[in-house]
């Protein structure tokens, strides 16, 4: 079992992503599915040999809220910036966001999170993984966007997957 | 009624922007702002193909939505690979 | 209930249009390019998820049933946004930026885009 499907929650994404792209529920497309799921992850282990590991996926749910809820609050706010803001008075800042959490999976979720919430982008990891920079729209206070990123997602993701 | 005219403002809205998006892409000043403005031109374009298939009701165009959406992300990230590293496939 | 959805997709078209305009007003306006990626990324993203979800609403308001693609491709543009914007904001690093502005990494290592030696 474990070694027909080396990765099994890419086959059952890989499963639904095609029955969804068909848009129809055939059989046809079902078996057809299977077998693109089955052998995907086959043929493209050898480049990914390790399983990412995901303490509480449920804690995923809550999360994917919590964020969606930020992004369209974000949106308001980089929106009011672009329009009311003068060019002179937007204070962008560099900031620099030491990293507690380790697996590769949980930092990659973290910096799509931090590039898709308010004001702020992730630019660049440190080449020992240990830093993400982070470049900040409008940041009268660095300090304070930093401390909100570690205790707002990375806390909840290091729940989650550590 | 409400529909119509709201469809009508939004592809208004998503129109200009695509008009935008080309001013910013010849007037960039730098290689990045370029790739960007043309990524954000895909973006607009997805958008104005899924209204489109909402004012005509044909399904077809959400088939080229999906496509933009593939190759509008994979030629961004392309350009920028081969500006960081000087090959796509290493 | 049929108006009051009828209303709703309307004020998500009104919402999705005015926010994929100031996206792009954005990219004119701001003028380092590390702000221009900021509304590129977040604005028009939010201005197209709100028209597919209008679109969605609205199949479902014909009576035409639920379509998937739609949400693959918002589900597909929520996913690459991020990866994009991490991709441009490397090349302007590593093309056009002076190094000596970024913050110090807080670790031995430098930041991974820079040239090994800086």
């Amino acid at each position: 079992m474990k070694r027909l499907f080396p990765h099994p929650v890419l086959s059952l994404a890989l499963a639904a992503l095609w029955i969804l792209l068909v848009n129809h529920w055939t059989l046809g497309s079902l078996v057809l599915s299977l077998i693109l799921a089955t052998l995907i992850p086959l043929l493209s282990a050898r480049w990914w040999p390790y399983r990412p590991v995901i303490r509480r996926p449920l804690g995923l749910i809550p999360y994917t809220l919590l964020v969606l809820r930020d992004v369209i609050v974000a949106n308001f706010q980089v929106a009011r910036i672009i329009l009311f803001l003068p060019n002179d008075r937007i204070r962008s800042a560099w900031i620099s966001v030491p990293l507690d959490l380790t697996s590769p999976e949980a930092i990659s979720l973290l910096a799509g999170t931090i590039t898709m919430t308010p004001g702020t982008l992730t630019a660049d990891v440190s080449a020992d993984g240990r830093a993400l920079l982070v470049h900040s729209l409008h940041a009268p206070d660095p300090d304070a966007i930093r401390d909100e990123i570690k205790t707002r997602y990375e806390s909840r993701l290091k729940r989650i997957f550590e | 009624m409400i529909l119509a005219s709201a469809l009508t403002y939004a592809l208004g809205c998503f129109g200009v922007a695509l008009v935008l998006n080309l001013i910013r892409l010849f007037t960039a000043p730098t290689v990045t702002d370029r790739i960007l403005a043309v990524d954000t031109m895909t973006v607009n374009t997805i958008a104005l193909l899924v209204l489109g298939g909402l004012k005509t009701g044909s399904a077809l165009t959400y088939e080229a939505a999906l496509l933009f959406a593939l190759t509008g992300f994979i030629s961004t990230v392309s350009f920028c690979k081969y500006l960081l590293r000087g090959s796509i496939i290493e | 209930m049929t108006v009051l959805l009828e209303i709703l997709v309307a004020a998500l078209l009104v919402l999705g249009g005015t926010f994929g305009l100031i996206g792009s007003f954005g990219l004119l306006k701001l003028k380092d390019p590390m702000q221009r990626l900021h509304p590129a990324t977040k604005a028009t993203t939010i201005g197209v998820g709100a028209a597919l979800v209008a679109s969605v609403l609205h199949l479902l308001l014909i009576g035409a049933g639920i379509s998937w693609h739609e949400i693959l491709v918002t589900l597909f543009l929520f996913l690459t946004a991020p990866l994009s914007a991490l991709f441009l904001a490397k090349t302007h690093i590593l093309r056009s930026l002076d190094p000596k502005v970024l913050p110090p990494t807080g670790t031995d290592a430098a930041w991974a885009t820079l040239p090994r030696g800086k």
